[in-house]
């Protein structure tokens, strides 16, 4: 049986720290877990800080990396946030999750966090359940809405079903769909800043050897206020201009479906779904895309949503509000120019 | 290698991936009876990555593992086709079986691993019922070994495995020491399908049983179901006819300068 007291030993923490601030912790505090590149914050922790916000006032930020500055420096401008935490290494440059999930560990046990939350990307769910086994408690991924300091809103089945949920544990560990919260606004005027605890940075299991990032001038897909995305009917890569050139009328991010992604037509950072990002941008295009409950999945929460298709029969045509039963290599092209 | 590697893979029974879920009226969770379920798609991936390193050399023993009621056994029967040789179907009752958790999931997991001495614990990297991401994660920090999430491609070398995984931005790579768990993306493989020659020698293979209750662990919800309801409907959008009609209600959106 592994128990909270033999993990918390392993860590080189003493258990009695955590119930002790358990029963101090008469009010939500929440921690919130910075997601930066060593060079800038990236947008979707000010989401999470929007989520924190509805659980309690008390809100503080951690920043680990092997350069802290510039997302501190962005962090300052975050009004309402108590204070930032912070843990500058070579350690944690790679954003392992095996030094990472023990810091955000020993933070809580220092400050008695009530709740620990960071956005749910690729960073966030690889790092959270983690802290969540250390601390014994069921994580909660990829929440919509907060209606308490136990009770979330969360997508199951693709999106499919809405579950409202009740956490019964002592820390409350959770990440949070970006798309569903407003960004936490920069109004402020900087949080103090102090050391984050020490914890166990030796990492014997894992190295982080490089990245391979696709480059883009266009916006960030997750939070681009207009995304323009191919499918199958794309037919390849090379016709995927027609949807850049479209994307440049429009300051528009580019995505893809699983098929286009699967049929080598774009990397597969660009795919939208169940299983990729999750968008809601002001204005969604769907071109050649039949419209899969998966794909829905990661877009159909998208204010106005436009698809393209030749298939009058197409699913996506249930879930668009102006749908346009049309070859796309004649309409894209069309579009593009009278825009 | 000079030794092979134990090669454990977990797998899920889910509503098939195709199915247009039914919420309850009640309120408490999805229609599932007469339901058709499958192997997680995910899963089918990892079972897929253990059968080509059983196939390549690198690994000599395969095992199957699920936690879930007894028609989990489908699941199981289903990876032994695929190439697994043998299985663990860790039972649990009809009634707890939508609300295992992952952190349940991964304790039982643990429990196994220490028995079966694995080197690599391959899942998927989530389940597509209740879209958690979780047990790969907590299963790795509960037997303290090296975590490899997202995985996109898997090599073996000299102790290590290099992992690609998939990121946000991109891909990502790093390496990772024996023991570890990983947690298969959809581009890890192409799963293959069972054969009928294959089906039927599945059904020889060892199954064992055993009960969460036998391993010690305790499976109780640490979360409550309140509710589970539709999501909202999106009101019925219209046809527009022509390139210059849409356009138009682009205009009236504000969406063009």
């Amino acid at each position: 049986m592994i128990n909270l007291q033999r993990l918390s030993r392993t860590f080189g923490q003493r258990s009695i720290f955590f119930t002790r601030h358990a029963k101090l912790a008469r009010n939500a505090s929440t921690l919130v877990v910075a997601e930066h590149n060593n060079e800038s914050l990236l947008p979707a922790t000010l989401n999470a800080i929007t989520a924190a916000k509805k659980v309690g006032d008390d809100v503080s930020c951690l920043v680990a990396g092997s350069k802290c500055a510039p997302a501190i420096q962005e962090l300052g401008k975050v009004g309402g946030i108590n204070k930032i935490l912070v843990a500058e290494d070579e350690a944690y440059g790679g954003f392992l999750a095996e030094v990472m999930a023990p810091l955000i560990f020993a933070s809580q046990q220092q400050f008695g966090f009530t709740h620990i939350a960071a956005a749910s990307s690729a960073f966030g769910k690889n790092i959270l359940p983690r802290v969540a086994a250390l601390l014994d408690v069921s994580p909660i991924s990829d929440i919509t809405a907060v209606h308490s300091e136990d009770t979330f809103v969360r997508l199951i089945y693709a999106g499919n079903a809405v579950t409202t949920i009740k956490s019964n544990d002592k820390v409350k560990v959770f990440t949070v769909r970006a798309t569903a919260f407003e960004p936490a606004s920069l109004d402020g005027s900087g949080a103090a800043q102090e050391n984050a605890p020490d914890a166990e940075k030796v990492n014997a299991h894992s190295e982080f050897i490089n990245q391979e990032l696709s480059k883009s001038d266009r916006p960030e897909l997750t939070s681009a206020g207009v995304v323009i995305s191919g499918g199958r009917g794309m037919k390849n890569g090379e016709n995927f201009q027609l949807l850049y050139d479209l994307a440049d009328k429009l300051n528009a991010a580019v995505g893809a479906s699983r098929a286009a992604v699967d049929a080598g037509f774009v990397p597969n950072d660009m795919q939208i779904g169940q299983t990729g990002k999750m968008v809601a941008p002001e204005l969604y295009i769907a071109v050649g895309i039949s419209g899969a409950i998966q794909h829905l999945a990661g877009m159909k929460d998208s204010k106005v949503i436009v698809a393209i298709n030749k298939d009058p029969e197409a699913p996506i045509f249930q879930v668009s509000d102006y749908g346009l039963v049309a070859d796309l290599f004649k309409a894209v092209p069309e579009l593009s120019e009278k825009l | 290698m000079a030794t092979k590697l134990r090669v454990l893979v977990g797998c899920k029974r889910v509503i098939d991936y195709a199915v247009k879920i039914r919420v309850k009226p009640d309120k408490t969770g999805v229609v599932t009876d007469g339901v058709k379920h499958s192997m997680n798609p995910f899963d089918e991936i990892a079972v897929e990555e253990a059968v080509r390193m059983k196939e390549k050399g690198i690994a000599d023993e395969i095992l199957a593992l699920t936690c879930g009621p007894p028609k989990s056994e489908e699941t199981l029967r289903t990876a032994l086709a695929m190439g697994m040789d043998r299985a663990i179907h860790v039972l649990t009752d009809e009634k707890d079986s939508p609300t295992v958790e992952p952190l349940a999931v991964a304790k039982i997991f643990a429990k196994i691993a220490e028995e079966e001495k694995p080197d690599i614990i391959l899942l998927g990297k989530q389940a597509i019922d209740d879209d958690c991401n979780q047990t790969a994660q907590i299963l790795s920090t509960l037997l303290r070994w090296s975590q490899a999430t997202f995985a996109s491609e898997i090599e073996i070398k000299d102790g290590s495995l290099k992992v690609t995984r998939e990121i946000d931005g991109g891909l990502e790579n790093i390496s990772v020491k024996l023991p570890a768990v990983i947690s298969a993306d959809l581009r890890l493989n192409e799963p293959r399908y069972a054969t009928l020659p294959n089906i039927m020698k599945a059904k020889k293979k060892k199954i064992d049983k055993k009960k969460p209750g036998d391993l010690g662990i305790d499976i109780s919800s640490r979360i409550e179901t309140l509710s589970v309801e539709d999501p909202p409907v999106r009101e019925a959008g219209i046809k527009v006819e022509s390139v210059d009609d849409l356009v138009e209600k682009l205009k009236e959106h504000g969406f063009t300068s």
